[in-house]
Protein backbone atom coordinates (compact mmCIF):
# COMPACT_ATOMS: atom_id res chain seq x y z
CA UNK A 1 0.00 0.00 0.00
CA UNK A 2 2.61 2.51 1.07
CA UNK A 3 6.06 1.55 -0.17
CA UNK A 4 7.89 4.73 0.83
CA UNK A 5 6.81 4.77 4.48
CA UNK A 6 9.79 4.30 6.73
CA UNK A 7 12.40 5.79 4.45
CA UNK A 8 11.63 9.46 4.42
CA UNK A 9 14.34 11.50 2.81
CA UNK A 10 15.25 14.99 3.92
CA UNK A 11 13.46 17.34 1.57
CA UNK A 12 12.39 20.93 1.66
CA UNK A 13 8.83 22.19 1.85
CA UNK A 14 8.14 24.99 -0.59
CA UNK A 15 4.84 26.82 -0.65
CA UNK A 16 3.53 29.73 -2.65
CA UNK A 17 -0.01 30.41 -1.53
CA UNK A 18 -2.62 33.00 -2.36
CA UNK A 19 -5.91 32.62 -0.55
CA UNK A 20 -8.64 35.14 -0.03
CA UNK A 21 -10.91 34.56 2.92
CA UNK A 22 -14.30 36.12 2.57
CA UNK A 23 -15.49 37.29 5.92
CA UNK A 24 -19.10 38.16 6.67
CA UNK A 25 -19.41 41.93 6.34
CA UNK A 26 -17.24 44.19 4.27
CA UNK A 27 -13.65 43.25 5.06
CA UNK A 28 -11.89 40.28 3.52
CA UNK A 29 -8.51 38.82 4.34
CA UNK A 30 -5.80 38.01 1.84
CA UNK A 31 -3.04 35.52 2.54
CA UNK A 32 -0.27 35.94 0.00
CA UNK A 33 3.00 34.24 0.93
CA UNK A 34 5.91 32.35 -0.47
CA UNK A 35 7.95 30.30 2.00
CA UNK A 36 10.65 27.68 2.08
CA UNK A 37 11.05 25.37 5.04
CA UNK A 38 14.19 23.25 5.20
CA UNK A 39 14.66 20.27 7.55
CA UNK A 40 14.68 21.28 11.22
CA UNK A 41 12.45 23.63 13.17
CA UNK A 42 11.26 26.82 11.51
CA UNK A 43 9.12 29.18 13.54
CA UNK A 44 6.13 30.86 11.95
CA UNK A 45 5.68 33.95 14.05
CA UNK A 46 2.80 36.42 14.02
CA UNK A 47 -0.16 37.87 15.89
CA UNK A 48 -3.51 36.11 15.91
CA UNK A 49 -5.26 36.89 12.65
CA UNK A 50 -1.98 37.17 10.71
CA UNK A 51 -2.89 34.09 8.65
CA UNK A 52 -0.73 31.45 10.33
CA UNK A 53 -3.44 28.82 10.71
CA UNK A 54 -4.76 29.41 7.19
CA UNK A 55 -1.25 28.86 5.87
CA UNK A 56 -0.94 25.55 7.76
CA UNK A 57 -4.42 24.45 6.61
CA UNK A 58 -3.40 25.06 2.99
CA UNK A 59 -0.18 23.06 3.37
CA UNK A 60 -2.03 20.19 5.07
CA UNK A 61 -4.69 20.13 2.35
CA UNK A 62 -7.60 21.07 4.60
CA UNK A 63 -8.07 24.36 2.76
CA UNK A 64 -7.65 24.84 -0.96
CA UNK A 65 -5.62 27.91 -1.97
CA UNK A 66 -6.97 30.13 -4.75
CA UNK A 67 -3.63 30.10 -6.44
CA UNK A 68 -0.09 28.83 -5.93
CA UNK A 69 2.07 25.75 -5.63
CA UNK A 70 2.92 23.53 -2.66
CA UNK A 71 5.59 20.86 -2.88
CA UNK A 72 7.74 18.63 -0.71
CA UNK A 73 11.00 18.17 -2.57
CA UNK A 74 10.01 17.31 -6.14
CA UNK A 75 6.63 15.96 -5.09
CA UNK A 76 3.87 18.45 -5.95
CA UNK A 77 0.93 18.50 -3.52
CA UNK A 78 -0.88 21.47 -5.00
CA UNK A 79 -0.48 23.41 -8.20
CA UNK A 80 -3.26 25.71 -9.36
CA UNK A 81 -1.92 26.00 -12.92
CA UNK A 82 -1.70 22.20 -13.31
CA UNK A 83 -4.96 21.63 -11.40
CA UNK A 84 -3.21 19.39 -8.90
CA UNK A 85 -4.80 19.14 -5.46
CA UNK A 86 -3.77 16.07 -3.48
CA UNK A 87 -6.41 15.50 -0.75
CA UNK A 88 -5.29 15.75 2.88
CA UNK A 89 -5.34 11.99 3.66
CA UNK A 90 -2.82 11.34 0.86
CA UNK A 91 -0.33 14.13 1.63
CA UNK A 92 1.59 12.49 4.46
CA UNK A 93 1.89 15.81 6.23
CA UNK A 94 1.41 15.64 9.98
CA UNK A 95 -0.52 18.41 11.69
CA UNK A 96 -0.83 18.95 15.44
CA UNK A 97 -3.65 21.35 16.17
CA UNK A 98 -3.75 23.91 18.92
CA UNK A 99 -6.65 21.98 20.48
CA UNK A 100 -4.67 18.74 19.84
CA UNK A 101 -7.90 17.03 18.64
CA UNK A 102 -7.22 13.69 20.31
CA UNK A 103 -10.07 11.24 19.76
CA UNK A 104 -11.86 11.25 23.14
CA UNK A 105 -13.34 7.76 22.77
CA UNK A 106 -10.00 6.06 22.03
CA UNK A 107 -7.20 5.23 24.45
CA UNK A 108 -3.81 6.90 24.12
CA UNK A 109 -2.44 3.88 22.27
CA UNK A 110 -5.46 3.63 19.97
CA UNK A 111 -5.01 7.32 19.17
CA UNK A 112 -1.36 6.72 18.35
CA UNK A 113 -1.99 3.80 15.95
CA UNK A 114 -4.93 5.54 14.25
CA UNK A 115 -2.85 6.58 11.24
CA UNK A 116 -1.22 3.15 10.80
CA UNK A 117 -4.09 1.13 9.35
CA UNK A 118 -2.03 0.31 6.23
CA UNK A 119 0.49 -1.68 8.31
CA UNK A 120 0.32 -5.24 9.57
CA UNK A 121 -0.55 -5.80 13.22
CA UNK A 122 3.01 -6.58 14.42
CA UNK A 123 4.57 -3.65 12.55
CA UNK A 124 1.89 -1.40 13.96
CA UNK A 125 2.69 -2.55 17.50
CA UNK A 126 6.42 -2.11 16.90
CA UNK A 127 6.09 1.45 15.62
CA UNK A 128 3.69 2.44 18.40
CA UNK A 129 6.06 0.99 20.97
CA UNK A 130 9.02 2.96 19.64
CA UNK A 131 7.22 6.28 19.50
CA UNK A 132 5.58 5.83 22.93
CA UNK A 133 9.07 5.29 24.35
CA UNK A 134 10.58 8.23 22.44
CA UNK A 135 8.01 10.57 23.96
CA UNK A 136 8.01 8.92 27.41
CA UNK A 137 4.33 8.00 27.42
CA UNK A 138 4.47 4.18 27.57
CA UNK A 139 2.67 4.18 30.91
CA UNK A 140 -0.32 6.12 29.57
CA UNK A 141 -1.27 3.76 26.75
CA UNK A 142 -4.55 2.50 28.25
CA UNK A 143 -5.82 5.90 29.38
CA UNK A 144 -8.41 8.01 27.59
CA UNK A 145 -7.57 11.64 26.76
CA UNK A 146 -10.08 12.84 29.36
CA UNK A 147 -7.94 11.30 32.11
CA UNK A 148 -4.67 12.92 31.03
CA UNK A 149 -2.97 16.18 31.89
CA UNK A 150 -2.30 18.90 29.33
CA UNK A 151 1.36 17.99 28.87
CA UNK A 152 0.58 14.28 28.52
CA UNK A 153 -2.04 15.02 25.87
CA UNK A 154 0.45 17.17 23.97
CA UNK A 155 2.96 14.30 23.96
CA UNK A 156 0.33 11.86 22.69
CA UNK A 157 -0.77 14.25 19.95
CA UNK A 158 2.84 14.59 18.82
CA UNK A 159 3.39 10.82 18.93
CA UNK A 160 0.17 10.21 16.97
CA UNK A 161 1.36 12.53 14.20
CA UNK A 162 4.97 11.40 14.06
CA UNK A 163 4.35 7.66 14.16
CA UNK A 164 3.03 7.88 10.58
CA UNK A 165 6.53 8.91 9.41
CA UNK A 166 5.31 12.15 7.82
CA UNK A 167 7.31 14.18 5.31
CA UNK A 168 6.53 17.48 7.04
CA UNK A 169 5.31 18.33 10.54
CA UNK A 170 3.01 21.29 11.16
CA UNK A 171 2.56 22.44 14.74
CA UNK A 172 -0.08 25.06 15.52
CA UNK A 173 0.83 26.47 18.95
CA UNK A 174 0.89 22.96 20.36
CA UNK A 175 2.56 23.81 23.63
CA UNK A 176 0.45 26.71 24.87
CA UNK A 177 -0.47 26.45 28.50
CA UNK A 178 2.65 24.55 29.52
CA UNK A 179 5.25 25.95 31.88
CA UNK A 180 8.69 26.61 30.43
CA UNK A 181 10.29 23.52 31.93
CA UNK A 182 7.79 21.06 30.46
CA UNK A 183 7.86 22.89 27.15
CA UNK A 184 11.62 22.47 26.93
CA UNK A 185 11.34 18.77 27.82
CA UNK A 186 8.86 18.11 25.02
CA UNK A 187 10.83 20.16 22.50
CA UNK A 188 13.99 18.22 23.43
CA UNK A 189 12.18 14.95 22.68
CA UNK A 190 10.96 16.39 19.40
CA UNK A 191 14.48 17.49 18.43
CA UNK A 192 15.91 14.10 19.36
CA UNK A 193 13.32 12.40 17.17
CA UNK A 194 14.03 14.75 14.28
CA UNK A 195 17.83 14.33 14.32
CA UNK A 196 17.18 10.86 12.94
CA UNK A 197 14.39 11.81 10.53
CA UNK A 198 15.40 15.30 9.45
CA UNK A 199 12.03 16.56 8.23
CA UNK A 200 10.92 20.19 7.95
CA UNK A 201 8.95 21.26 11.01
CA UNK A 202 6.86 24.42 10.82
CA UNK A 203 6.10 25.62 14.33
CA UNK A 204 3.49 28.35 14.78
CA UNK A 205 3.65 30.61 17.78
CA UNK A 206 2.95 34.17 18.82
CA UNK A 207 5.22 33.94 21.86
CA UNK A 208 8.54 35.72 21.71
CA UNK A 209 10.04 33.38 24.33
CA UNK A 210 9.29 30.33 22.21
CA UNK A 211 11.06 31.94 19.27
CA UNK A 212 14.19 32.47 21.36
CA UNK A 213 14.01 28.97 22.83
CA UNK A 214 13.38 26.97 19.67
CA UNK A 215 14.09 28.89 16.59
CA UNK A 216 16.75 27.98 14.14
CA UNK A 217 14.90 30.09 11.62
CA UNK A 218 11.94 32.43 11.84
CA UNK A 219 9.35 33.54 9.32
CA UNK A 220 7.39 36.57 10.52
CA UNK A 221 3.87 36.89 9.17
CA UNK A 222 1.74 39.98 9.36
CA UNK A 223 -1.66 40.61 7.80
CA UNK A 224 -1.25 37.70 5.43
CA UNK A 225 2.23 38.58 4.18
CA UNK A 226 5.74 37.55 5.12
CA UNK A 227 7.40 40.65 6.60
CA UNK A 228 10.76 39.06 7.27
CA UNK A 229 12.54 35.73 7.39
CA UNK A 230 15.91 34.59 8.74
CA UNK A 231 17.52 33.69 12.04
CA UNK A 232 15.72 35.00 15.15
CA UNK A 233 18.31 37.68 15.96
CA UNK A 234 18.05 39.28 12.53
CA UNK A 235 14.32 39.04 12.21
CA UNK A 236 13.31 40.23 15.62
CA UNK A 237 16.04 42.78 16.37
CA UNK A 238 16.05 44.47 12.99
CA UNK A 239 14.83 48.04 12.55
CA UNK A 240 11.47 46.52 11.77
CA UNK A 241 10.99 45.89 15.45
CA UNK A 242 8.09 48.29 15.39
CA UNK A 243 6.23 46.13 12.91
CA UNK A 244 6.98 43.11 14.97
CA UNK A 245 5.60 44.70 18.09
CA UNK A 246 2.41 43.86 16.36
CA UNK A 247 3.53 40.33 15.75
CA UNK A 248 4.45 40.04 19.42
CA UNK A 249 0.83 40.23 20.39
CA UNK A 250 -0.09 43.88 19.84
CA UNK A 251 -2.87 43.60 17.31
CA UNK A 252 -3.47 47.36 17.44
CA UNK A 253 -0.59 49.56 16.38
CA UNK A 254 -1.72 53.14 15.90
CA UNK A 255 0.23 56.25 15.04
CA UNK A 256 -0.67 59.22 17.22
CA UNK A 257 0.20 62.86 17.83
CA UNK A 258 1.06 64.07 21.32
CA UNK A 259 -1.37 66.82 22.44
CA UNK A 260 -0.20 67.60 25.96
CA UNK A 261 1.95 66.19 28.75
CA UNK A 262 0.71 65.82 32.32
CA UNK A 263 3.91 65.04 34.13
CA UNK A 264 2.33 65.14 37.61
CA UNK A 265 -0.06 62.33 36.64
CA UNK A 266 2.57 60.42 34.63
CA UNK A 267 0.37 60.50 31.53
CA UNK A 268 -0.04 62.33 28.25
CA UNK A 269 -2.90 62.86 25.85
CA UNK A 270 -2.53 61.82 22.22
CA UNK A 271 -4.73 62.05 19.14
CA UNK A 272 -5.00 58.81 17.16
CA UNK A 273 -4.18 59.16 13.45
CA UNK A 274 -6.28 61.83 11.76
CA UNK A 275 -9.32 60.94 13.80
CA UNK A 276 -10.91 63.14 16.45
CA UNK A 277 -10.17 60.29 18.84
CA UNK A 278 -8.08 61.37 21.88
CA UNK A 279 -6.77 58.96 24.48
CA UNK A 280 -4.58 59.08 27.57
CA UNK A 281 -1.40 56.99 27.52
CA UNK A 282 1.56 56.57 29.89
CA UNK A 283 4.04 59.44 29.76
CA UNK A 284 6.91 58.79 27.34
CA UNK A 285 9.95 60.68 26.05
CA UNK A 286 8.05 62.95 23.74
CA UNK A 287 7.21 66.59 23.22
CA UNK A 288 3.90 68.15 22.24
CA UNK A 289 3.37 67.68 18.52
CA UNK A 290 5.60 64.56 18.28
CA UNK A 291 4.40 61.52 16.37
CA UNK A 292 4.40 58.34 18.47
CA UNK A 293 3.25 54.72 18.03
CA UNK A 294 0.71 53.35 20.49
CA UNK A 295 0.35 49.56 20.76
CA UNK A 296 -2.65 47.91 22.41
CA UNK A 297 -3.40 44.21 22.72
CA UNK A 298 -6.77 43.21 21.30
CA UNK A 299 -7.39 41.21 24.45
CA UNK A 300 -6.82 44.24 26.70
CA UNK A 301 -9.73 46.24 25.29
CA UNK A 302 -13.15 46.09 26.91
CA UNK A 303 -16.16 46.32 24.66
CA UNK A 304 -19.47 47.70 25.99
CA UNK A 305 -22.84 47.70 24.24
CA UNK A 306 -23.98 50.75 26.24
CA UNK A 307 -22.06 53.79 27.45
CA UNK A 308 -20.48 52.61 30.71
CA UNK A 309 -20.30 54.81 33.83
CA UNK A 310 -18.09 55.02 36.89
CA UNK A 311 -14.98 53.40 35.45
CA UNK A 312 -11.43 53.93 36.61
CA UNK A 313 -10.26 53.50 33.03
CA UNK A 314 -9.54 56.87 31.45
CA UNK A 315 -10.26 56.11 27.83
CA UNK A 316 -13.80 55.66 26.61
CA UNK A 317 -14.11 55.63 22.82
CA UNK A 318 -17.35 55.46 20.88
CA UNK A 319 -17.38 53.45 17.66
CA UNK A 320 -19.25 51.13 15.38
CA UNK A 321 -18.61 47.41 14.76
CA UNK A 322 -17.36 46.80 11.23
CA UNK A 323 -17.14 43.04 11.38
CA UNK A 324 -17.19 40.05 13.73
CA UNK A 325 -15.15 37.04 12.81
CA UNK A 326 -15.07 33.77 14.70
CA UNK A 327 -11.61 32.20 15.18
CA UNK A 328 -11.82 29.02 17.18
CA UNK A 329 -13.06 29.97 20.64
CA UNK A 330 -12.45 33.67 20.06
CA UNK A 331 -14.29 36.35 18.14
CA UNK A 332 -12.29 39.10 16.47
CA UNK A 333 -14.26 42.33 16.35
CA UNK A 334 -13.14 45.22 14.17
CA UNK A 335 -14.46 48.51 15.48
CA UNK A 336 -14.38 51.80 13.58
CA UNK A 337 -13.70 54.75 15.89
CA UNK A 338 -12.15 57.01 13.26
CA UNK A 339 -9.28 54.56 13.45
CA UNK A 340 -9.96 50.84 13.37
CA UNK A 341 -9.47 48.85 16.55
CA UNK A 342 -9.19 45.06 16.72
CA UNK A 343 -10.84 43.70 19.85
CA UNK A 344 -10.95 40.10 21.06
CA UNK A 345 -14.16 39.00 22.73
CA UNK A 346 -15.54 35.61 23.69
CA UNK A 347 -18.40 33.98 21.75
CA UNK A 348 -20.36 34.12 25.00
CA UNK A 349 -19.97 37.89 25.16
CA UNK A 350 -21.13 38.23 21.54
CA UNK A 351 -24.27 36.28 22.43
CA UNK A 352 -24.89 38.03 25.75
CA UNK A 353 -24.52 41.52 24.25
CA UNK A 354 -26.17 40.46 21.00
CA UNK A 355 -23.35 42.07 19.01
CA UNK A 356 -23.81 42.56 15.26
CA UNK A 357 -21.94 44.41 12.54
CA UNK A 358 -23.00 48.03 12.35
CA UNK A 359 -23.83 48.23 16.05
CA UNK A 360 -22.76 51.25 18.15
CA UNK A 361 -20.35 50.23 20.92
CA UNK A 362 -17.94 51.77 23.40
CA UNK A 363 -14.33 50.68 23.88
CA UNK A 364 -12.69 50.98 27.27
CA UNK A 365 -8.88 51.22 27.40
CA UNK A 366 -6.88 51.42 30.58
CA UNK A 367 -4.09 53.97 30.35
CA UNK A 368 -1.52 51.32 31.19
CA UNK A 369 -2.82 48.94 28.52
CA UNK A 370 -1.64 51.49 25.96
CA UNK A 371 2.04 50.91 25.25
CA UNK A 372 4.33 53.35 23.51
CA UNK A 373 6.65 51.65 21.05
CA UNK A 374 9.50 53.01 18.93
CA UNK B 1 -51.75 -9.98 22.52
CA UNK B 2 -51.43 -10.78 18.85
CA UNK B 3 -51.83 -7.06 18.14
CA UNK B 4 -49.04 -6.11 20.55
CA UNK B 5 -46.69 -8.66 19.00
CA UNK B 6 -47.52 -7.30 15.54
CA UNK B 7 -46.83 -3.73 16.65
CA UNK B 8 -43.51 -4.76 18.17
CA UNK B 9 -42.51 -6.53 14.98
CA UNK B 10 -43.50 -3.52 12.89
CA UNK B 11 -41.66 -1.08 15.15
CA UNK B 12 -38.50 -3.21 15.19
CA UNK B 13 -38.46 -3.53 11.38
CA UNK B 14 -39.04 0.19 10.92
CA UNK B 15 -36.35 1.16 13.47
CA UNK B 16 -33.82 -1.13 11.77
CA UNK B 17 -34.62 0.15 8.28
CA UNK B 18 -34.52 3.75 9.44
CA UNK B 19 -31.14 3.27 11.09
CA UNK B 20 -29.70 2.01 7.81
CA UNK B 21 -31.18 4.64 5.50
CA UNK B 22 -31.20 7.40 8.12
CA UNK B 23 -27.42 7.45 8.58
CA UNK B 24 -26.41 8.39 5.02
CA UNK B 25 -29.24 10.92 4.78
CA UNK B 26 -28.27 12.49 8.13
CA UNK B 27 -24.59 12.48 7.15
CA UNK B 28 -25.36 14.30 3.96
CA UNK B 29 -27.63 16.82 5.69
CA UNK B 30 -25.05 17.44 8.41
CA UNK B 31 -22.03 17.98 6.16
CA UNK B 32 -23.25 19.12 2.75
CA UNK B 33 -22.73 22.72 1.72
CA UNK B 34 -25.36 22.60 -0.98
CA UNK B 35 -27.43 25.79 -1.03
CA UNK B 36 -30.73 24.05 -1.59
CA UNK B 37 -30.21 21.83 1.45
CA UNK B 38 -33.09 23.51 3.30
CA UNK B 39 -35.54 21.97 0.80
CA UNK B 40 -34.49 18.46 1.69
CA UNK B 41 -34.46 19.37 5.37
CA UNK B 42 -38.09 20.52 5.10
CA UNK B 43 -39.01 17.36 3.23
CA UNK B 44 -37.45 15.19 5.94
CA UNK B 45 -39.24 17.12 8.69
CA UNK B 46 -42.60 17.08 6.86
CA UNK B 47 -44.10 14.08 8.72
CA UNK B 48 -43.69 16.05 11.97
CA UNK B 49 -46.35 18.55 10.95
CA UNK B 50 -48.37 16.65 8.38
CA UNK B 51 -51.59 15.04 9.74
CA UNK B 52 -51.04 11.25 9.73
CA UNK B 53 -54.21 10.80 7.72
CA UNK B 54 -52.82 13.02 4.96
CA UNK B 55 -49.59 11.05 4.83
CA UNK B 56 -51.56 7.80 5.00
CA UNK B 57 -53.90 8.97 2.25
CA UNK B 58 -51.08 9.68 -0.20
CA UNK B 59 -49.27 6.50 0.81
CA UNK B 60 -52.47 4.57 0.12
CA UNK B 61 -52.84 6.21 -3.30
CA UNK B 62 -49.23 5.38 -4.17
CA UNK B 63 -49.55 1.79 -2.99
CA UNK B 64 -52.98 1.09 -4.40
CA UNK B 65 -53.32 -1.11 -7.51
CA UNK B 66 -53.36 2.05 -9.68
CA UNK B 67 -50.60 3.87 -7.81
CA UNK B 68 -47.03 3.80 -9.14
CA UNK B 69 -45.66 1.84 -6.20
CA UNK B 70 -48.57 -0.57 -6.17
CA UNK B 71 -48.20 -1.25 -9.92
CA UNK B 72 -44.49 -1.88 -9.51
CA UNK B 73 -45.12 -4.23 -6.61
CA UNK B 74 -47.75 -6.21 -8.51
CA UNK B 75 -45.35 -6.55 -11.45
CA UNK B 76 -42.57 -7.75 -9.15
CA UNK B 77 -44.38 -9.95 -6.63
CA UNK B 78 -47.79 -10.59 -8.07
CA UNK B 79 -49.76 -8.93 -5.25
CA UNK B 80 -50.53 -5.36 -4.13
CA UNK B 81 -49.00 -3.37 -1.30
CA UNK B 82 -52.03 -1.78 0.36
CA UNK B 83 -53.40 -3.63 3.39
CA UNK B 84 -50.23 -5.76 3.75
CA UNK B 85 -47.58 -5.82 6.45
CA UNK B 86 -44.90 -4.71 3.95
CA UNK B 87 -47.05 -1.74 2.94
CA UNK B 88 -47.39 -0.89 6.60
CA UNK B 89 -43.61 -0.94 7.02
CA UNK B 90 -43.12 1.36 4.03
CA UNK B 91 -45.67 3.90 5.26
CA UNK B 92 -44.28 3.76 8.80
CA UNK B 93 -40.74 4.35 7.57
CA UNK B 94 -41.94 7.57 5.94
CA UNK B 95 -43.95 8.53 8.99
CA UNK B 96 -41.10 8.01 11.49
CA UNK B 97 -38.33 9.32 9.23
CA UNK B 98 -37.72 12.63 11.05
CA UNK B 99 -37.57 10.87 14.41
CA UNK B 100 -34.59 8.85 13.21
CA UNK B 101 -32.87 11.51 11.09
CA UNK B 102 -33.07 14.56 13.36
CA UNK B 103 -31.19 13.06 16.35
CA UNK B 104 -28.56 11.70 13.95
CA UNK B 105 -28.06 15.11 12.31
CA UNK B 106 -27.76 16.83 15.67
CA UNK B 107 -25.17 14.37 16.95
CA UNK B 108 -23.17 14.29 13.69
CA UNK B 109 -23.03 18.09 13.69
CA UNK B 110 -21.93 18.01 17.31
CA UNK B 111 -18.67 16.22 16.47
CA UNK B 112 -15.77 18.68 16.61
CA UNK B 113 -14.63 19.62 13.08
CA UNK B 114 -11.01 19.49 14.31
CA UNK B 115 -11.38 15.75 15.01
CA UNK B 116 -12.46 15.22 11.41
CA UNK B 117 -9.48 17.29 10.21
CA UNK B 118 -7.17 15.27 12.48
CA UNK B 119 -8.55 12.04 11.04
CA UNK B 120 -8.00 13.33 7.48
CA UNK B 121 -4.38 14.36 8.01
CA UNK B 122 -3.75 10.94 9.61
CA UNK B 123 -4.66 9.40 6.27
CA UNK B 124 -8.27 8.38 6.83
CA UNK B 125 -10.82 8.82 4.04
CA UNK B 126 -14.36 9.97 4.81
CA UNK B 127 -15.71 6.42 5.23
CA UNK B 128 -13.09 5.48 7.81
CA UNK B 129 -13.55 8.82 9.55
CA UNK B 130 -17.27 8.09 9.75
CA UNK B 131 -16.90 4.61 11.26
CA UNK B 132 -13.99 5.36 13.59
CA UNK B 133 -14.75 8.91 14.74
CA UNK B 134 -18.18 10.28 13.86
CA UNK B 135 -20.27 7.20 14.63
CA UNK B 136 -18.69 6.27 18.00
CA UNK B 137 -18.96 9.88 19.16
CA UNK B 138 -22.59 10.02 18.00
CA UNK B 139 -23.68 6.95 19.93
CA UNK B 140 -26.19 8.81 22.12
CA UNK B 141 -27.76 10.19 18.92
CA UNK B 142 -27.91 6.71 17.37
CA UNK B 143 -29.58 5.27 20.46
CA UNK B 144 -32.03 8.17 20.49
CA UNK B 145 -32.80 7.69 16.80
CA UNK B 146 -33.49 3.95 17.17
CA UNK B 147 -35.52 4.30 20.34
CA UNK B 148 -37.60 7.22 19.07
CA UNK B 149 -38.42 5.64 15.72
CA UNK B 150 -39.34 2.41 17.53
CA UNK B 151 -41.60 4.18 20.01
CA UNK B 152 -43.14 6.46 17.43
CA UNK B 153 -44.00 3.55 15.16
CA UNK B 154 -45.40 1.57 18.07
CA UNK B 155 -47.97 4.26 18.79
CA UNK B 156 -49.03 5.26 15.28
CA UNK B 157 -52.69 5.13 14.42
CA UNK B 158 -53.76 7.31 11.54
CA UNK B 159 -51.26 6.08 8.96
CA UNK B 160 -51.86 2.43 9.87
CA UNK B 161 -55.58 2.83 9.59
CA UNK B 162 -55.32 4.44 6.15
CA UNK B 163 -52.74 2.11 4.64
CA UNK B 164 -53.21 -1.11 6.57
CA UNK B 165 -56.86 -1.18 7.44
CA UNK B 166 -57.75 -3.54 10.23
CA UNK B 167 -56.85 -7.16 9.42
CA UNK B 168 -56.24 -9.32 12.47
CA UNK B 169 -52.66 -10.64 12.56
CA UNK B 170 -51.64 -8.71 9.43
CA UNK B 171 -52.26 -5.01 10.02
CA UNK B 172 -54.22 -4.75 13.27
CA UNK B 173 -51.64 -3.05 15.46
CA UNK B 174 -52.06 -2.42 19.15
CA UNK B 175 -53.37 1.13 18.85
CA UNK B 176 -56.03 0.01 16.41
CA UNK B 177 -56.87 -2.89 18.65
CA UNK B 178 -57.40 -0.52 21.57
CA UNK B 179 -59.67 1.64 19.44
CA UNK B 180 -61.69 -1.42 18.39
CA UNK B 181 -62.14 -2.57 21.97
CA UNK B 182 -63.26 0.83 23.14
CA UNK B 183 -65.78 0.90 20.28
CA UNK B 184 -67.17 -2.45 21.42
CA UNK B 185 -67.14 -1.29 25.09
CA UNK B 186 -64.46 -3.81 26.20
CA UNK B 187 -62.90 -1.27 28.56
CA UNK B 188 -60.98 -3.78 30.67
CA UNK B 189 -59.07 -5.21 27.70
CA UNK B 190 -58.52 -1.75 26.22
CA UNK B 191 -57.08 -0.62 29.53
CA UNK B 192 -54.72 -3.58 29.74
CA UNK B 193 -53.27 -2.80 26.31
CA UNK B 194 -53.16 0.92 26.97
CA UNK B 195 -51.23 0.35 30.19
CA UNK B 196 -48.66 -1.78 28.37
CA UNK B 197 -48.18 0.97 25.77
CA UNK B 198 -47.92 3.59 28.49
CA UNK B 199 -45.24 1.58 30.29
CA UNK B 200 -43.27 1.00 27.10
CA UNK B 201 -43.44 4.65 26.07
CA UNK B 202 -42.25 5.81 29.46
CA UNK B 203 -39.32 3.38 29.62
CA UNK B 204 -38.30 4.26 26.10
CA UNK B 205 -38.28 7.99 26.82
CA UNK B 206 -36.33 7.40 30.04
CA UNK B 207 -33.65 5.68 27.98
CA UNK B 208 -33.49 8.63 25.57
CA UNK B 209 -33.21 11.21 28.31
CA UNK B 210 -30.69 9.16 30.30
CA UNK B 211 -28.46 8.76 27.25
CA UNK B 212 -28.63 12.43 26.38
CA UNK B 213 -27.98 13.51 29.94
CA UNK B 214 -24.92 11.27 29.86
CA UNK B 215 -26.17 9.23 32.81
CA UNK B 216 -24.74 6.39 30.81
CA UNK B 217 -22.10 6.93 28.12
CA UNK B 218 -19.55 4.70 26.47
CA UNK B 219 -16.66 6.92 27.54
CA UNK B 220 -15.97 8.77 30.79
CA UNK B 221 -17.10 12.39 30.94
CA UNK B 222 -14.23 14.81 30.70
Amino acid sequence: MDPVAGEVTATMLTARIRKELRVAGASSFLLDVSIEVSPGITILFGASGAGKSTLLDCVAGLTRPDEGRIAVGADVLFDSSLEIHIPAPKRRIAYVFQTLALFPHLSAEENVVYGLKHLREEQRRERAEAILRAFHIEKLRKQKPGELSGGEKQRIALARSLVTEPRVLLLDEPLTGLDAERKVAIVDDLRAWNTAKGIPILYVTHSREEVDALGERVIALENGSVVSAGVPMDVLDAPRRKKLAQAAGFENLLSATVLDLREADGVMRVRLGDSPCEIEVPLGYAAVGDRVQVAVRAGDILLAAERPHGLSARNLIEGRIISLERRGTMVIARVDCGVTFVVHVTPGAVRALDLTAGQRVWLVLKTYSCHLVD
Amino acid sequence: MEALWLSMKLAACVAAILLVIGMPVAYWLAYSNWRGKFLLESLVALPLVLPPTVLGFYALLAMGPRGPLGKLWIALFGHGLAFTFTGLILASVLYSFPFAVQPLIVSFEGVDQKLLDASAVLGAGSLRTFWRVILPLSLPGVVTAVVLSFAHTLGEFGVVLMVGGNLAGVTRTVSIDIYDRVQSLQYAEANRMALVLLAISFSVLSVVYAVNRRVWTPWPAK
